[in-house]
């Protein structure tokens, strides 16, 4: 009864607040009635972007990688959605994120971001909060900065930069590197202290569209001090040499 | 009111022969004849009533908006349009007489129109949201209004991007007096942008990439051709300029002949436009820019123009080989072919990429040569307004320092909240400065380049005079920018603002004949309104083209608290300065601006100004037209992601 009461209560207040539209104000911009409508309707938009989608061969094992984020929302305020994962083909997979966050321009070129990261693998599972920078540097190098703490609060540090060489209008060769590193160590994630991994790669991409773009190219992915030590014991290589094929599309 | 002399009148006609003929017949008579022959059973597409045909009367006529498909540039495509077709019937209205345009909305959304460049009543504008509330669905909308004026205008809706899938069409008002010229025929040569693409999804590509549209990027083979030319370091040295301001130097149009099809009269390249002339004859073409987003340069190989209106008003003859008009703006031109044989009336996207035309000709079918497209132009330090003083003094800034200036008689500040804002750094900085603004004077005082700009002058832009020779002709630095960069919504600003007004335009510099400029433009009768100014406004043309947010002082519309005030019958001058790399068309609707050109005593008179990269440009406003009036950009898309204002005069 007592949550009836409540929720009557808030009915009424709510219906005692003037819809927008109603006939009484003026539209501070316009001047005009407040019930018409905007001359400029704001808008908000959307983008989903698979950056790479492939499939990787070296010697040790052949994998497959996925790596894509999306956004939703306005100029200064978006909802981001990042996730990347990584598989020996045939394998269960190795490594598997999801993030969720808020996005808000902090200057001309960058978002500040805050969110909350998922790994579904490695197994245990475990889940960090998320605050990075997304943005454009100087020399047009695309740069996605992000540190992470776990629900143990271990913390942990991870750089992507990318940049686009334009060796035609469509074909366009992209170098790209990630920096992962950790404070603390994490065994039965594989991770050490310090400098984990590199990736450094060159990739280049055929745009049959600026939405759809396969790729060849090329990964090195080295591990470092401790965790190539955790890789050692698991019997994994601690660098490896990758062609890749893949694609890239965004939706 | 005439019959619309439109592509789906013809459409008509060619279906109802496709009736008569069967479909064997009108294969037949397809391989015959070309795809636009069916103008030889219209009156000409784009004709205006001849001036001896003209008998003043009111205007009555019923406009209907629908959406549907038409042809268009050789496919089926569903678009809007206004009595059946793209562009809309020639609106002839007659000055001393009064108009009833009834609109008619059969969309299953909100639409509008606007009479672009009209002086009316603000009730009959046509701007959703500032001058009434819109046409719904079903609804008629009666813009009634006693025409004040003469001259080449032209219609579109106001809602959303409409105006994009087709609504826009020509209007031509009949002078009460003779004119100061003669001419034999008269066409509308309505020019515009469509594309097959839901232009909801072309504005989401460009808030996803910027660059999406652009396909004339500087690529390593442009590099190594830079770096063979001027050497390794000065090619670096531009990359890195550039780059360091994350901006793009072929950033020329946001979006290009990768999705455009450029129209004429609604007819693609293809479709070739024809006017028809006798040899001997003059001809005048009324050029207007209807386009959403595209920018066009303007020429009819072998044929002198001479342009006698700039939107739709008089100014004294202009003899020229080519023009630029930027989005909304007309010009009206009389050319006299003496040959008889065909002209191509060539119309260049200004960024290169891509192009429409038509023909003048003697008898139909005929063609002319299709001239290549030039090579696309490129931005330069320039249009970034950056300072290649290097902190050095020169001339053009003489007394631009903040501190011993006198403030402007009568300037009030207050009560421009809504335009100038914070921006009161700058908007002293105005003060002293010369706004007489001879361009040909100024010419002589362009301070000297040198340092890092020299590098990058040096590279040759593909092109055999290098951009170094083209900053030397840019116009004279007349300002400098105030410490307010206007926030994150602005990515840059121009440090040195310069009058660009006896400029060509983008992609026009090394032409080697004559180009109309605006300092050019002299009103063929003296100014009305000889008061001195009362007051100044300063207002900043902003954006983050990384981002695609577009802005005036860094503020989107709707982050704008307040209306701009001109008081009733107050004389203004309105300064616009560019902080972007890229031309803005700045539209004030209800009332002209004076361009305050050195033309004294006989300014032009605009609706719509095209103001170039970092430049600073006056205008003078009477403010006698009572109402709410929108201001904006008219790159629609600008206009969309917030580059508007409302215009109160009270």
């Amino acid at each position: 009864m007592r949550y009836l009461i409540t929720l009557l209560t808030c009915l009424a207040a709510i219906s005692a607040i003037p819809a927008y539209g109603s006939d009484d104000g003026v539209n501070p911009r316009t001047g005009a009635p407040a019930s018409w409508p905007e001359p400029v309707k704001r808008s908000r938009f959307s983008q989903f972007l698979i950056d790479r989608l492939e499939a990787g061969f070296a010697d040790a094992e052949d994998t497959n990688v996925w790596d894509a984020q999306g956004w939703y929302g306005g100029d200064v305020h978006k909802g981001w959605l990042k996730t990347e994962g990584e598989g020996a083909q045939g394998e269960p997979l190795e490594s598997a994120e999801l993030q969720l966050g808020y996005g808000r321009m902090i200057g001309r070129f960058w978002d500040l971001q805050v969110g909350v990261r998922h790994d579904f693998r490695p197994d245990p599972d475990r889940t960090f909060l998320a605050f990075g920078v997304q943005g454009l540097a100087p020399y047009f190098f695309e740069v996605d900065a992000a540190s992470f703490i776990s629900d143990d609060g271990d913390v942990s540090l991870r750089i992507e930069a990318e940049y686009e060489l334009l060796i035609t209008q469509r074909v366009i060769l992209q170098p790209r590197f990630e920096l992962n590193a950790a404070v603390q160590s994490v065994p039965e994630a594989g991770v050490g202290s310090g400098v984990n991994t590199t990736e450094t790669g060159l990739r280049l991409r055929f745009e049959i569209s600026r939405k759809f773009a396969p790729y060849l190219g090329f990964e090195w992915t080295q591990r470092y001090g401790e965790t190539a030590d955790f890789a050692r014991e698991e019997r994994a290589p601690t660098s490896v040499n990758a062609l890749v094929v893949g694609v890239r599309a965004w939706f | 009111m005439s019959q619309p002399n439109t592509p789906a009148t013809l459409l008509q006609r060619r279906e109802f022969l496709q009736g008569a003929l069967g479909a064997g017949g009108l294969l037949a008579l397809n391989s015959l004849l070309p795809a636009y022959a069916a103008t030889q059973f219209a009156p000409g597409l784009g004709t205006v009533t001849p001036p001896n045909r003209r008998h003043a009367a009111d205007t009555l006529m019923d406009i209907a908006i629908r959406e549907q498909r038409l042809e268009l540039a050789g496919q089926r495509p569903k678009a809007m349009t206004l009595n059946n077709s793209i562009p809309g019937p020639v609106v002839e209205l007659y000055e001393g007489q009064r108009a009833s345009l009834r609109v008619t909305n059969h969309l299953a959304e909100d639409s509008s129109i606007h009479w672009h460049g009209i002086l009316l009543p603000f009730e009959m504008d046509g701007v959703p949201g500032v001058t009434f509330p819109g046409i719904k669905p079903g609804d008629t909308f009666n813009a009634e209004f006693d025409v004040r004026q003469y001259g080449t205008y032209w219609y579109h809706s106001h809602s959303g991007l409409q105006e994009q899938l087709g609504l826009y069409g020509p209007m031509v008002v009949h002078p009460a007096e003779p004119e100061p010229w003669a001419y034999d025929r008269d066409y509308v040569v309505m020019l515009s942008d469509w594309t097959f693409e839901d232009p909801h999804r072309v504005l989401a590509n460009l808030k996803g990439m910027a660059d999406y549209y652009n396909f004339q990027q500087r690529t390593s083979e442009d590099f190594i051709r830079d770096a063979r030319k001027a050497g390794t370091g000065a090619a670096l040295a531009d990359r890195a300029a550039w780059g360091g301001m994350r901006m793009m130097a072929t950033d020329i149009a946001d979006i290009t002949g990768e999705t455009y099809t450029y129209l004429m009269n609604g007819l693609h390249p293809a479709g070739n436009w024809t006017g028809l002339f006798r040899p001997g004859e003059r001809v005048r073409l009324r050029f207007i820019n209807g386009s959403a987003m595209s920018y066009f340069n303007v020429r009819i190989p072998g044929l002198p123009m001479t342009v006698i209106q700039a939107d739709g008003q008089n100014i004294q003859p202009v003899e020229t080989d080519e023009f630029q008009i930027g989005v909304a703006e007309t010009f009206d031109v009389i050319v006299q072919p003496q040959e008889d044989a065909a002209y191509t009336v060539m119309a260049e996207s200004m960024d290169r990429s891509g192009y429409t035309r038509g023909t003048l000709a003697p008898r139909l079918g005929m063609e002319a040569a299709v001239p290549p497209l030039r090579e696309r132009p490129m931005r330069t330090m320039v249009d970034m307004g950056m300072d290649m003083s290097m902190g050095g003094g020169h001339g053009g800034m003489k007394g631009m320092q903040h501190g011993d200036m006198p403030k402007m008689k009568g300037m009030d500040h207050q009560g421009m909240s809504g335009m100038q804002g914070k921006d009161t750094a700058s908007g002293s900085a105005h003060a002293s400065m010369d706004h007489s603004m001879d361009p040909s004077a100024g010419m002589k005082t362009a301070p000297a380049i040198s340092g890092f700009a020299t590098l990058a002058a040096s590279i040759p832009n593909g092109r055999d005079q290098p951009i170094e020779s083209r900053m030397e002709r840019a116009g004279p630095v007349v300002a400098r920018h105030g410490p307010d960069t206007h926030g994150p919504g602005n990515i840059s600003v121009a440090t040195v603002q310069r009058n660009r007004l006896g400029e060509p335009g983008t992609g026009l510099e090394d032409v080697d004949h004559r180009v109309l400029t605006y300092a050019d433009l002299r009103n063929i009768q003296p100014n009305a309104d000889t008061r001195p100014v009362d007051r100044e406004i300063e207002l900043h043309l902003t954006g983050n083209m990384e981002r695609y947010m577009w802005s005036f002082d860094g503020d989107r519309f709707h982050e704008v608290e307040s209306t701009v005030r001109f008081n009733y019958g107050e004389r203004l001058r309105l300064i616009l300065v560019n902080d972007t790399m890229m031309e803005h068309p700045i539209h004030l609707h209800g009332m002209f601006m004076e361009l305050e050109n050195g033309h004294d005593g006989r300014l032009p008179l605009k609706h719509t100004l095209s103001v170039k990269a970092s430049e600073r440009a006056s205008l003078l406003i009477t403010a006698n037209e009572r109402g709410r009036w929108a201001f904006h950009c008219h790159l629609l898309y600008h206009m969309k992601m917030g580059m508007f204002r409302v215009v109160e005069v009270v």
